[in-house]
């Protein structure tokens, strides 16, 4: 009997991986579901044993089983590995995505599992924090504060309760390495969190799933009821979300899993002296609890010797919109921009210029290819007027009008506020107003992509009418709020529109509790800084050069 | 589902599960999921079951995109708005979509056969425009799979 591979990822499963699956079954084969590789321009992918190797074909589709079983198929890709999409990655946190059956206790122990909560267990905690400390990991949710210094403060913290939270509400456009983590290798992230349980004396822990990943809530569910004898007497749950970004923000998510309204809490205290039921609590983002059993197993110097300046180990940055070669790679710190974007990336699906990339998500920069030798790395992004966050990155093409993003950065923060400050609050629905104004005076006709940017377009016609779009199909409020001021009793000119613009970015940057309202400028006025040409502002000299 | 018998499905979970504060959003889930939608005649039950004022559940209730508090259609489609989506051309295939389902975005269609809602990112940022049909996730959607969905939806 042959045995093939198939991802079961979510992604996978919606470009027709199941069917595929359902077919070599049909044929006799002995399928096993793993978790993606990661590169989604050859899903759905199968992989056919042949002794100790597993041969790659993809893209495939149901009708192709036997030309595969036969090796005649023309897609034959030979050995992932070899590929150089996977050759050039640096694989520390996803060395097991794609290869192992998710949920297998076996193939988890066979590729090195378990070995750092072993190593951890037979160690002091304090050694233990020192390890990740050493290790210079940082936050990889997008703060990128020192994990090891969130982690000496639980342990030094008093009281005999303490929790870890696991931060799985991966809202941000573009992202999607935390939820393959957990459809690939869930037990990657249970260990991480027993690591960190036994470094600062906690007994329970919870993964916070955003709902729109219901993959990943199921098979974490089932990973954490298969591993529970391995990692007792720690205890974990998972917690679905309910749709709300702002539950990405740490203390707003602690409040959602207490059964409140997500609103952010002011700090202090922090979360690791008052966090979870007012406990001392660790939440930590999937991917830096995931990258620490590598970290224990393999010595905190093999981590740290990877990377670039004060951003040490590895990034799984996403490769995601309008991209060519879209998905996953880990690499570490220091490449550069244009190397992600045009080298592994291969520019844009489309086949146009690449015009824009934002990075980091709804609340991150928009950067043309005049900056496309930024490296990747925290410092170096802040310094740019930007930030890595949990490096995602959105590739636009030259269709892409800026200002009609800029609008979109500002209606997602409306539609997703808390509401417990005012800058983000108001200031947010203020900003789509003022955004309305500059598309409707600026000179250039708004040009959203009127067509698709694969397949084939629409015979409909699809132009935009001039009626405001809501985001919420909710009683229209924001619509009121939105159209309620008189028009004749403020300046409409553009260049006062573009100064209140500023103004109000001014506000929301420094006014705002979190980071919701708090970067929501970032694309907003990166979109105006580096292309006031969709504003109805002249084009910068550097674009009219090039 | 009359009130009866959803307040003897709200008090049986809590009796199982518990009625500590914290059970809140995974007992409106669980409500969701039974009935479809989280009627107001059962916020008064759902707040006598977890010892927390009315007010309390009404603005946890209305906080979260997820909980509906009227009925949706026989089918669901939640397309995504993302900005990776609108990166490959979201912003069209939204028209279309409100168009070839015959309903706008938000809304559920009059007969009751389709509701078509907004969502953030289903983290298949690199293979849309995504969304979820009846909670299955359809990738790279064009034409030809908005044809597929309308009929779909139609059943």
């Amino acid at each position: 009997m042959t045995r093939v591979f198939i991802s079961r990822d979510m992604a996978s499963v919606a470009l027709g991986a199941d069917e595929v699956a359902r077919a070599f079954a049909d044929a006799g084969c002995e399928v096993v579901r793993t978790g993606s590789h990661g590169l989604f321009v050859i899903e759905p992918l199968v992989e056919v044993e042949a002794g100790d190797r597993r041969i790659a074909y993809g893209p495939v589709t149901p009708a192709d089983v036997a030309a595969i079983l036969d090796g005649t198929h023309p897609n034959c890709l030979g050995e992932i590995a070899a590929l150089p999409f996977f050759a050039r990655q640096q694989r520390f946190t996803f060395a097991r995505c794609g290869i192992v059956d998710p949920l297998s206790l076996a193939d988890y122990a066979a590729h090195g599992g378990w070995i750092g909560l072993d190593i951890a267990r037979a160690a002091e905690p304090q050694a233990v924090v020192d390890a990740v400390k050493a290790s210079g990991l940082r936050g990889r949710g997008g703060a990128g504060f020192p994990t090891g210094i969130k982690w000496q403060t639980v342990l030094d913290a008093p009281g005999a309760t303490k929790y870890i939270v696991c931060n799985a509400d991966e809202g941000d456009s573009g992202t999607f390495a935390d939820r393959m983590l957990m459809e690939g290798d869930p037990f990657c992230l249970i260990e991480g969190m027993a690591i960190a349980a036994h470094a600062v004396g906690a007994s329970h822990g919870y993964i916070y799933i955003r709902s729109e990943y219901p993959f990943a809530i199921q098979t974490m569910r089932d990973a954490i009821a298969l591993s529970a004898g391995r990692i007792a007497p720690f205890t974990l749950e998972v917690r679905a979300g309910a749709g709300a970004y702002v539950c990405g923000e740490e203390t707003a998510l602690l409040d959602s899993i207490e059964g409140r309204r997500g609103q952010v809490r002011a700090k202090p205290p922090l979360p690791a002296l008052s966090g979870l039921f007012g406990k001392p609590t660790v939440i930590n983002n999937v991917l830096s609890l995931a990258a620490v059993p590598f970290i224990l197993a393999e010595g905190a110097e093999a981590y740290a010797n990877v990377g670039f300046g004060r951003s040490r180990g590895t990034m799984p940055v996403q490769l995601a919109g309008n991209v060519k070669h879209g998905g996953l790679f880990e690499v570490g710190f220091g490449i550069t921009l244009g190397e992600l974007v045009n080298d592994i990336g291969g520019g844009t699906a489309s086949g146009r210029p690449v015009r824009a990339v934002q990075v980091g998500g709804p609340l991150g920069a928009y950067f043309p290819p005049s900056m496309f030798d930024l490296p990747f790395d925290y410092e170096a992004f802040t310094a740019a007027g930007g930030l890595i966050g949990h490096a995602g990155i959105t590739v636009f093409d030259d269709s892409v009008d800026m200002a009609h993003m800029a609008r979109f950065a500002m209606e997602f923060c409306a539609a997703e506020s808390c509401g417990k400050c005012t800058p983000c609050r108001i200031g947010s629905t203020r900003g789509v107003e003022i955004m309305d104004r500059i598309i409707a005076g600026r000179p250039v006709p708004s040009s959203v992509r009127p067509e698709l940017v694969e397949g084939p377009s629409f015979s409909a016609d699809v132009e935009r009418k001039n009626s405001p779009s809501t985001s919420s199909g909710q009683t229209g409020f924001l619509d009121q709020a939105l159209y309620s001021r008189a028009p004749d009793r403020i300046d409409v000119s553009l260049g006062a529109q573009t100064a209140l613009l500023r103004d109000l970015c001014d506000t929301m940057k420094y006014g705002s509790l979190c980071a919701l309202g708090g970067f929501t400028p970032y694309p907003v006025l990166s979109a105006l800084d580096h292309f006031p040409e969709d504003f109805g502002a002249p084009a910068p000299v550097l674009a009219a050069a090039e | 589902m009359g009130l009866d018998e959803a307040k003897r499905l709200i008090n049986g979970w809590v009796r199982r599960e518990g009625s500590g504060r914290d059970r809140l959003l995974p007992l409106l889930h669980m409500v969701q999921d039974e009935i479809g939608y989280i009627d107001d005649t059962l916020v008064p039950a759902i707040a006598a079951a977890l010892n927390l004022s009315r007010a309390d559940v009404h603005g946890v209730l209305t906080f979260y995109h997820d909980y509906r508090r009227q009925p949706a259609g026989r089918h669901i489609v939640k397309l995504c708005r993302a900005e990776s989506c609108q990166a490959r051309g979201g912003a069209a295939v939204e028209a279309a979509a409100a168009e070839r389902l015959g309903v706008a975005m938000g809304e559920t269609r009059r007969d009751g056969q389709v509701t078509l809602e907004p969502v953030y990112c289903l983290g298949l940022c690199a293979i849309g425009p995504n969304a979820l049909i009846n909670g299955r996730p359809v990738a790279r959607i064009d034409s030809a799979a908005l044809d597929r969905i309308a009929a779909e939806v139609a059943a």
